[in-house]
Parts: C-alpha cells; sequence; structure tokens
C-alpha cells in the first residue's frame, strides 16, 4: 500500500452532519414512553458515616416512584467506587437516588428525606495523611491504587523535617523501580539540579455531564450513556449493575467531550439502570455542572522531588524522581507512575529512579485527563530542562533533542524498546517553521508592562494497542460496512480509521458505511477510544478484517473462473483477474456468491480465537453478505510512542500578571497522517486544554470543611476564545511507523503537555529565569514574583 | 385555536388550527402532551390558584413557526425548547449561563436559552439550531462552513457555537478574526476547537 486513495486525504466524518443540525443525539437527547426523572441526594461532608435514613416523607409525595440507596446496589470493595454509598468519601458524592415524574417534585421530595451523618476527619493533602498521625480518607487506609491494594502508610517526623524549607519528605514509597547507576550518573554530570515541584489537581469538565437514561425491556438494559468508547464498555457496565453482557444494549452514538473522564465507564451509571429496574419505569439522571464537578472525575495533583544530573552537553546522566499522587478517595489512576515512564521515553536519562506514593484523599474521584501523569510531568519538569540549559549556556531546542529518543529509544523501569521515534524530526521541523533561532531574540524584550517569553515543550503518550477484532461486510447492495465499536470521541478517528478497510478493498468511500454508536448494532471487540490508541489499533483491526475480507473475494473469483485467489485482485468495487480486468464479479455479487455459499464466507463459521463479543455480533450478522472478520495479530513489539513539540511566544504583563500567548505552534510524531484535518484538530485543540493547564485550572479546597471552591465552570477557568491566539499553527512528520500495516500512530494526549510545558517554560523566559515549580502558574504568583514578595501559599501546598 | 388570549392578554390570530398542525408535522415533532420537566400537567391543575400564578398555555414562534405550548412560569426556554418542543438540538451544559451551549437566536440576537424565562419570549422570535437550513435541507452557510472546516469535535457546543456566529454576521457580516473572537468568546469549548470555529466563522463571512 505504497500510494494510498483515502488515508492521509481530507473527507467529511458521517457524524458530523449531525453535529451542525442539531440532529446528532447525545443522551439527554433521548425519550422513552413513561420516562421519569432522578435527582441525587450528595453528602454535605467530605468524609461521613451514614448513621441513618428517613425516606417515608419524600415516598408520600405524589409523583415520587422510590429511591434507590447503596443498601440497593452491588457492593464493591474499597478502594473500588460504589454506584452510592454509606461511607461518603468527597463532599458531593452520592449518597441516595430519587425518582419522581418531574424533576421539581423530585428536588423537592429529596429536601424532605432525613439523612443521618457522622462526620468523619477528612484529608486534602496528601502530605498531611502522610504525617505521623495524619488522617486517613477512609476508614480502611489512605494508599491505594491500580495494583496497589489499600493499606495505610505513615512517615516519620524526622521524613518532614525540610517539608517547611519546599523540600519534598521522601519517605518510605508504595512503588518503585530503577535502572542504570543513578549515583554515578549524578557523580559523572556536569551539572546537577535538585528540586520540589507542585502541579495542582483539575476538573475534566466535559461541555457534557455525566447525564445517562435507562430503561428495561425483556429483560435487556437498554443505557443511553456519555462514553468514549462503545464495545469495551460493556463487560464492566453489565458488571455494574449485575447482569450478562448480552443483556445490555449500550446506546453511545456521540460523546460530549472526556478527555479520560468517561474512558469505559463509571459506577454512577448503575443509578439510572437500577433505579429503573426497581420502579419499573425508563429513568433520565439529568447531571448538573456542579454535580459534574463531584462525580465528573479529575486530574490527580502531584507533589514531586526530582534530581536530575546533565553533561556539559546537556545529554541526561542520571535523573531520580520521586511523585506523590492526590489519589481521590478511591483506585485512582495511575498518574503517578505514567509520569515516571514519560520521563524515562522523553528525556533517555542514562540512569534513573522512580519512586511514587499514590495517597486517598476526600476530593472528587480522579481518572485519566488527557496525557495522564505524562502532562503535568511535562508541565512541571520541562522548566527544569530550561534551567540546566541556561546554567550549561545551551539552546533550549537542542538540549531536547539531545536527548530525545531515536527509534532506539527506551520506556520505563524496564526499558521495554518502542516502535520508533521522530521526535527530533518534530523538534526540527518546529524550531524551523516557528523560526525559533530569530524568535529567541525576543526573549526579555519589553514593551510598556508587557514582556515577550518564548517557549518550547515536549510531551509524550503511548499511542497504540493490539489483540482487538475488526468486523466489516460486504452486502449484496455492493456497499461495504465496516462495524466499529471503538466509540465516538469527537476525534474522529473512527472514521478515519476506517477508511484503512476502504483501502485495502479498494472501495470508493461513497460506498462504505461505518456501523457505529450502539453495541445494538453488532459491534466487534474494540479498543476503548482512550490513550491516544485509536489510530494505531483500529487501522491495525480494519485492516485484518478487510484483509480477511479481500482473501474470501479472492476465492470467491477463483472458484467462479478458475484459476488461484492469488490471480485475482480487489479494486474499484470489485473482485477481477489481474491478467484480465474484464474477467471478475462486482462486490455486489461476490456478496450474493457469499451467502450462498455460507460457511466462513458469510460469517457462518468465524475463527476461534475472536472475542465472544465480536463472535455474537458476527453471528447476529451471518448470512446477510460476506464477511471479513479478524482478530489483530500482527506483529508490534514494544511501546508504541506518541509526541508533540510545541512552541510558543508570550507576552508576560508585569502589572497585572497577565499572560498572553501570541502564537503556538504544535508539531506532532504520530507516524503516517491517516486525517489531516482532524489531526490538526487534535493538535490545536490538545494545545488549548495545555493553556488551562499552564495558566489557570485548579481545584481550590477549604482545609476547614473540605469543600470545593472551584465547582462552576467559571471557577474552573476553562480557557476560552480569548485565551488562545488568535491563529494556532500545527504540523506533523509524517513518518511511517513500522508496526502498523498503514504506519499510524494516536496523537490525541502529547499536544495538551507539550503546549502546557513551552507556556510555563516561556513565562519562565521572560522573566529571565524565574522558576516558580508549580504549575498552573496564575497572575498573582507572576505579580509577586516580579515584585519579589512571597506566594500565598505555603510549599508544597495542593489544591489552593 | 385560531384565536387565542393568552395570559398577557395578547392576542394570537392567523394560525389555523390546520396550519398550527401542518407546522408541527413539518417541524418534524409534536407538542408534548406530558411535561417532563418541573411540574407537569397533572400537578399543577390541582392548584390552580398559586398566587401569581400566569397563563401556561403560550404561543411561542420558533423556527418561523407558532407553536402553543404548555409553560410553567418558572420555565426556561431550554427546557421548553428540549422538552416541550422536541428540539434537542440546543444543548444544557451548565444551566447557568457559563457556558453558551444553548444559545439561540431571540429576535437575531444571541441568548443563553438557560438563562431565559419562557414566558418573556412570547412576542419574540426564537430562531434555534434546527430552525437554520432551508426546508428543503440546505445548510445554513454558516453550517455549511463549519462542515467544510471540520470545526467541530465532540459536537456537543456546536449548536451555540454556530448560533453565535449566526447572531454575529447579521450584525457585522464581514468581522475580523479578532471582532469573531471577541463575539464568539461567550460560547466554551473543552475540546478547545477555537481555531477550527474561527476558521468557519471566517469563511462564512466570506460566503456571505
Amino acid at each position: 500500500m505504497a500510494s494510498y486513495k483515502l488515508i492521509g486525504k481530507d473527507f467529511t466524518p458521517p457524524d458530523l452532519l449531525g453535529k451542525v443540525t442539531g440532529k446528532g443525539k447525545y443522551a439527554e437527547d433521548f425519550r422513552a414512553e413513561g420516562m421519569v426523572f432522578a435527582k441525587l441526594l450528595r453528602s454535605p461532608m467530605p468524609h461521613a458515616k451514614v448513621r441513618q435514613i428517613d425516606s417515608r416523607k419524600a415516598l408520600a409525595i405524589k409523583g415520587v416512584f422510590g429511591v434507590l440507596t447503596a443498601d440497593d446496589v452491588p457492593k464493591v470493595e474499597l478502594p473500588h467506587e460504589p454506584i452510592l454509598t454509606n461511607e461518603p468519601l468527597y463532599a458531593g458524592e452520592p449518597i441516595l437516588a430519587l425518582a419522581a415524574v418531574d424533576e421539581t417534585t423530585a428536588a423537592n421530595a429529596i429536601e424532605q428525606i432525613k439523612v443521618d451523618l457522622q462526620p468523619l476527619p477528612f484529608v486534602i493533602d496528601p502530605l498531611e495523611s502522610l504525617r505521623p498521625g495524619g488522617p486517613n480518607a477512609c476508614s480502611e487506609g489512605n494508599v491505594a491504587n491500580r495494583g496497589i491494594k489499600l493499606q495505610t502508610i505513615k512517615w516519620t517526623a524526622r521524613d518532614f523535617a525540610a517539608v517547611n524549607q519546599g523540600k519534598l519528605p521522601l519517605g518510605k514509597p508504595a512503588e518503585e523501580w530503577q535502572y542504570g547507576d543513578i549515583e554515578a550518573g549524578f557523580k559523572e554530570a556536569e551539572l546537577v539540579i535538585e528540586e520540589s515541584f507542585v502541579t495542582q489537581s483539575l476538573s475534566h469538565h466535559s461541555m457534557e455531564p455525566r447525564t445517562a437514561m435507562a430503561y428495561w425491556q425483556n429483560g435487556k438494559l437498554y443505557l443511553h450513556g456519555s462514553c468514549q468508547s462503545v464495545a469495551f464498555a460493556v463487560p464492566g457496565i453489565a458488571k455494574l449493575v449485575g447482569i450478562n453482557p448480552a443483556q445490555l444494549v449500550f446506546i453511545a452514538e456521540n460523546c460530549g467531550g472526556g478527555f479520560g473522564s468517561k474512558g469505559t465507564g463509571y459506577p454512577q451509571w448503575g443509578i439510572p439502570a437500577l433505579l429503573s429496574k426497581k420502579i419499573n419505569r425508563p429513568v433520565m439522571l439529568r447531571v448538573s455542572r456542579t454535580e459534574e464537578h463531584a462525580i465528573g472525575r479529575a486530574r490527580p495533583s502531584f507533589q514531586g522531588y526530582v534530581k536530575i544530573g546533565f553533561r556539559k552537553d546537556g545529554r541526561i546522566t542520571a535523573l531520580d524522581l520521586y511523585v506523590i499522587q492526590s489519589n481521590g478517595p478511591y483506585e485512582g489512576f495511575p498518574d503517578f507512575r505514567n509520569s515516571a515512564g514519560g520521563v524515562s521515553i522523553v528525556y533517555q536519562p542514562l540512569a534513573m529512579r522512580w519512586r511514587g506514593m499514590p495517597v486517598l484523599t476526600n476530593t472528587p474521584p480522579r481518572s485519566a485527563q488527557r496525557g495522564p501523569g505524562e502532562n503535568q510531568m511535562a508541565t512541571a519538569i520541562e522548566p527544569f530542562i530550561d534551567k540546566a540549559a541556561r546554567k550549561l549556556g545551551l539552546d533550549r531546542v537542542a538540549i531536547r533533542r539531545i536527548n530525545a529518543p531515536g527509534h532506539d529509544g527506551k520506556y520505563g523501569g524496564k526499558q521495554v524498546p518502542i516502535t520508533s521515534s521522530y521526535l527530533r524530526d518534530a523538534l526540527d521541523k518546529g524550531a524551523a517553521r516557528f523560526q525559533w533561532d530569530k524568535k529567541k531574540a525576543l526573549s526579555g524584550q519589553r514593551k510598556g508592562t508587557k514582556v515577550t517569553g518564548i517557549g518550547v515543550g515536549v510531551a509524550y503518550h503511548s499511542a497504540g494497542r493490539t489483540g482487538f477484532d475488526g468486523l466489516v461486510l460486504i452486502k449484496p447492495d455492493g456497499k461495504l460496512y465496516i462495524h466499529n465499536g471503538t466509540g465516538n470521541l469527537g476525534t474522529f478517528s473512527y472514521a478515519a480509521t476506517s477508511r484503512v478497510a476502504a483501502e485495502v478493498l479498494g472501495m470508493p468511500w461513497n460506498r462504505c458505511e461505518i456501523v457505529f454508536g450502539s453495541s445494538g448494532r453488532n459491534m466487534p471487540w474494540n479498543s476503548p477510544q482512550v490513550g491516544s490508541n485509536s489510530s494505531f489499533t483500529m487501522s491495525r483491526t480494519n485492516y485484518v478484517a478487510a484483509m480477511d475480507a479481500k482473501k474470501k473475494l479472492q476465492e470467491i473469483a477463483a472458484k467462479e473462473y478458475n484459476g488461484q485467489p492469488d490471480d485475482y485482485d480487489v479494486a474499484n468495487g470489485r473482485v477481477y483477474r489481474k491478467s484480465n480486468a474484464a474477467q471478475g464479479l462486482s462486490l455486489a455479487d461476490a456478496a450474493s456468491r457469499a451467502i450462498k455459499l455460507g460457511g466462513k464466507y458469510s460469517g457462518q463459521e468465524l475463527p476461534t480465537d475472536l472475542n465472544p463479543l465480536t463472535a455474537r455480533s458476527a453471528s447476529a450478522l451471518a448470512g446477510q453478505g460476506l464477511m471479513g472478520v479478524a482478530k489483530d495479530t500482527l506483529p508490534s513489539k514494544g511501546i508504541v510512542p506518541a509526541f508533540c513539540a510545541a512552541f510558543v511566544r508570550v507576552e508576560v504583563d508585569l502589572e497585572t500578571g497577565h499572560v498572553d500567548i501570541k502564537e503556538c505552534l504544535g508539531v506532532a510524531d504520530c507516524g503516517t497522517v491517516l486525517h489531516p484535518e482532524s489531526l490538526g484538530t487534535q493538535i490545536t485543540g490538545g494545545c488549548v486544554q495545555g493553556f488551562g493547564l499552564a495558566l489557570k485550572e485548579k481545584h481550590v479546597f477549604d482545609p476547614k470543611f473540605g469543600l470545593s471552591a472551584t465547582k462552576g465552570l467559571h471557577n474552573a477557568k476553562l480557557p476560552t476564545y480569548l485565551d488562545v491566539p488568535l491563529e494556532m499553527q500545527w504540523d506533523a512528520v509524517n513518518k511511517p511507523d513500522p508496526h502498523n500495516p498503514v504506519g499510524a500512530r494516536g496523537i490525541g494526549e502529547p499536544p495538551t503537555g507539550a503546549a502546557s510545558s513551552a507556556v510555563v517554560c516561556a513565562i519562565s523566559d521572560a522573566l529571565g529565569g524565574v522558576y516558580f515549580n508549580r504549575a498552573p502558574v496564575s497572575c498573582d504568583m507572576i505579580v509577586n514574583a516580579v515584585e519579589k514578595k512571597s506566594q500565598s501559599y505555603k510549599p508544597l501546598e495542593v489544591e489552593v | 385555536m385560531d384565536a387565542m388570549k393568552n395570559g398577557s392578554g395578547d392576542t394570537v390570530a392567523g394560525v389555523s388550527r390546520r396550519s398550527f398542525i401542518k407546522g408541527v408535522i413539518a417541524a418534524g415533532a409534536t407538542v408534548s402532551s406530558v411535561s417532563y420537566l418541573f411540574r407537569g400537567n397533572g400537578f399543577a391543575q390541582v392548584n390552580p390558584g398559586i398566587a401569581g400564578a400566569v397563563e401556561r398555555m403560550v404561543t411561542l414562534t420558533v423556527n418561523g413557526q407558532k407553536r402553543r405550548v404548555d409553560v410553567m412560569k418558572q420555565e426556561t426556554l431550554a427546557m421548553t425548547l428540549r422538552y416541550k418542543l422536541g428540539l434537542t438540538g440546543t444543548k444544557l451544559g451548565c444551566d447557568r449561563a457559563e457556558c453558551g451551549n444553548c444559545t439561540v437566536l431571540i429576535d437575531d440576537v444571541p441568548h443563553y436559552s438557560c438563562s431565559v424565562l419562557t414566558h418573556t419570549a412570547r412576542a419574540s422570535k426564537i430562531t434555534t439550531i434546527e430552525g437554520l437550513a432551508s426546508a428543503d435541507g440546505k445548510l445554513h452557510r454558516v453550517q455549511q462552513a463549519f462542515i467544510d472546516e471540520l470545526a467541530p469535535q465532540c459536537g456537543f457546543c456546536t449548536p451555540g457555537q454556530i448560533m453565535s456566529a449566526v447572531g454575529l454576521l447579521k450584525v457585522n457580516p464581514k468581522p475580523t478574526r479578532a471582532q469573531a473572537a471577541e463575539a464568539m468568546s461567550g460560547n466554551l469549548c473543552r475540546c478547545g476547537a477555537y481555531n477550527n470555529y474561527l476558521n468557519a466563522v471566517m469563511r462564512a463571512a466570506e460566503a456571505s
């Protein structure tokens, strides 16, 4: 597939029309006969025990149909998150749900419910929980994460000796790894810097709150939810509500933003699902913006320490990293682990140690947020790379370039190989297009109250998975139906990767249909739409399914006209003899032949290595046409990386502390470009989220009561039109990855971290080398720094 | 129904039953007899004499059609559009005037419909995302520009963005990019698609 007809070309994804006409349906746009509304009763305290609930008065109100409490839902063990709880672990956690004929009735009835709560000790700042005698976020411990069982860990007073001087305590970690000899590396170094740092939590705040509607019909649950994924979400939802996956129809045609917060599901879906079952009516749970802040997930904060040794030429000899993560009250997400992987791959330290500690906090639950771990770490650590460059007299692009991985780059503590890396190319391309060498001269130039700063930032995320299934069907109408269960997050990658199947089969795009949006439409077992992986993963599954269909078409032609299958080729809606193009079948006719032949040709016989979900979908479609169905067993070795380098120019107002981002260029290394337009939106949109991470967005909690001061969008300070450059730029290296049949890798996440770190670095550049060791860098911090005043937060303090 | 008094004493004239029904059919949605949100029919009728109560059946002019609808006094236009008139293209992102996802035009001016009481819009011309394309399905030039520039990502804020853009181009058909950004700045987009949205607005302005 040297020259492509579809890959690398722009096209209009099929869901776009619905998005501009208002016809595209999101979870709250569905209605069911007899639908009623649920409202939540949520904890007013950050940690409490429910002693008693009295719902009698509420249930007596006309129009109230019932309540759902923790006693009605499947029990889960901590640190897993329950659907409803009798031990709320954060302010705003749902304790009870009530269904009524309308929302006003439901809200009024909720007011009539008496809940007796016993307040319990709570903790917002992870360091407080690690102190001797410090509070635990839940009654059974203070440390947990994926693969780390819930336990109690306290450090000693000695560990905290220098905390007031801003030095991170480095007690015994929950997890650690090391490769190489870091002490030897530091000895060998020309320059060693040692820093503590803080990054703050922030909410995802997708524009669509996690509203959901559920009803039961003939023993099946129909759930309309807002989710990044479709097929992959099915087993989890089924388990959540205690049914067999075959009993679930999950509808998620459009997802109004997720950014990791709606990756594969969330326990709150159990509320409308189980309440509907209990009262035997369809239930809509409309989630408000305030509720979304509480239950809608957040990026964890980091309190960190890093020691980095540099050679004279900037090469990193050794790196020692410690990350304490505010884990939220439940299992959370391994940002702290990912952060180390990100550092290891971006800088390729000759020796590295990482230690990590996920500490439970009575704050909204955490989940992945666009570059979870990698992006807040890039924002924290990239300024230190600049600091070293300044001390060593090196160019800031050059110091990143000398440490950047080549194809022989390695990842993490186990030094896993990677599939390819063109990060140096991305830096070179970006520096040339941005005119880095010329613009460097603008650094520190002052005009009135404004000073110019120039910044570069680099970020990484893994970008590909393997082992999922592909499913395509050529029907007697001559069309190719590409069943795509990955989800529709808004990246359009579901459509761009579907075109790989059309490319393989030489099928004109106007004769292809993508079948997506509901598990009821016979989805194959597909990757979740998370972790920047769709482009790599889904192009592989669609490739193997299309190759299977192609082989079957060749066999059918050989049966029809004799010869060997290899004598035939497939293109332009026909299978034909290579030596005599006139001899052949239309794909419509071939589909009819496949139905007559049955067996593997029409999906009556299936490969044995398919996931059960794929097998069920394929069986449901069997006999309707020629089926291509296969598991992705293509070779792949090691980590599939995505990189982005961002270049920015800012103007910092020394009087107000306002940072005006005047220019931003993001350059992606994501292998072959599948769809230029949507790649552009991923890079520029990702950069915009990075601006929020760098400058504005953070959780603020009242430490006395454990309540959030940043619930609404206004206080969350998401970037607006007026916070971004008037025109944004993007580019891509566009060199193929050898481990993908079309050379593609994902890209969704790294632009955010690249842009956020570039912005923070540009501020430090404007201020002539003032480093904040904290993100976001807010206006007050800049003003204080300019006036050489102390900052308003204590060293290492988070959620302030 | 040919001429009916509404709460403010205005007379709704010139809408025959037939044309009303036609309008409803053309809009592809019916006026729901069941009120989903806030107090529904059955409940409020229990106590029609609430102090300060206003007439509940009102006529709204939505997308060029007169729509009779049962509205509570505290009901917002966003809820009426979404839950009474079946116009779910108007999205609710915050329900408190922070995000702009629910933007509609009221007498050609963009408004957050989550923060407009339906009763106050009785005498006005309301345009939603569903009312932009012509009857034969031809897209409004702003909608077409949003497609041509691949402006949306997740799409949830898109209807509101488009309504703000349409409102802008009505008063300023040839805005500068900076003017467009200023005019659109009441519409948040968490995907950060601002650059492509502005590209689309500028393309639509050129097409006018």
